[in-house]
């Protein structure tokens, strides 16, 4: 209500900002939901909301922060609507993606992929956003509605988790073969 | 330095030493859990915003302009 912000210049500005936190966005969108059709559906209901709402946005303040909270607000309550479906990740998405000389193979990524999806959504959403996105703690708490504290130990629990299930489903397969792999995860327990 | 143990197939972990296997597992694990969620992302964001966000972002500025007149 303090100033009338119909402001089109301004809006010129925001949309510009908004452009250019598209490809982060919708990285955090594939990377949380697993399935490129859903996180783009995600991203179009994002865009629509915050310029809906784009008088609600401080000039000035963290645009990008900004639109992750509304995008994972939505993920948030479609999963719980959807939380049988979002869960099944399709490995379609792995698909579409280029190899890279630091992953050892397309088969350890789509295990990677499978393994993120395993984690509870609070904790995938941290470690995406602190490890991949570029978001501080803070912004990370801010964007997740928690404490700084509450996000480092979701960021530590993801990365105890992510390593117990790729030390099982995904580093053995470097190993010597199967037999032996399941020997060791049998007798992992001493 | 690093000729102790035969490195050869670099990734291989040292699963028969199962005692102190969180914290052996670890650091390999954690360094390969950043590069791939990191390449994950990178990659995303290196396919660029798919046309039907610019063409939105179109037509609201172009509501927008009208909503000028």
């Amino acid at each position: 209500m303090s100033s009338n912000r119909t402001g089109k210049g301004s809006d010129r500005s925001v949309r510009d900002g908004i452009l250019a936190t598209l490809p982060s966005l919708r990285a955090f969108a594939i990377s949380l939901s697993g399935n490129v059709d859903r996180a783009d559906d995600l991203v179009q209901e994002t865009l629509l909301r915050a310029l809906a709402n784009i008088d609600s946005f401080e000039p000035g303040t963290n645009l990008p922060a900004w639109l992750f909270t509304i995008l994972r607000n939505l993920f948030r309550s479609e999963y719980r609507k959807r939380r049988r479906e979002v869960e099944d990740s399709d490995g379609r998405f792995a698909e579409t993606l280029k190899t890279h000389p630091e992953q050892n193979s397309h088969i350890e990524f789509q295990e990677f992929q499978q393994a993120l999806a395993k984690l509870p959504p609070d904790q995938r959403e941290a470690l995406i956003l602190i490890g991949a996105s570029g978001f501080s703690y803070e912004e990370t708490a801010e964007i997740c509605g928690c404490a700084v504290g509450t996000v480092k130990s979701r960021v530590n629990r993801a990365r105890v988790k992510l390593a117990e299930l790729l030390s099982i489903e995904g580093v053995d397969d470097f190993g010597p073969d199967q037999a032996s792999r399941a020997v060791v995860a049998g007798g992992s327990g001493r | 330095m690093n000729e102790r143990k035969p490195a050869k197939s670099g990734s291989k972990m040292q699963i028969s030493d199962v005692a102190p296997r969180q914290a052996a597992l670890g650091r390999q694990i954690q360094d390969r859990i950043g590069q791939q969620l990191r390449a994950m992302y990178n990659d995303v964001m290196a396919q660029g915003i798919p046309d039907r966000f610019t063409e939105l972002l179109k037509k609201l500025d172009q509501r927008n302009d009208e909503d000028k007149h």
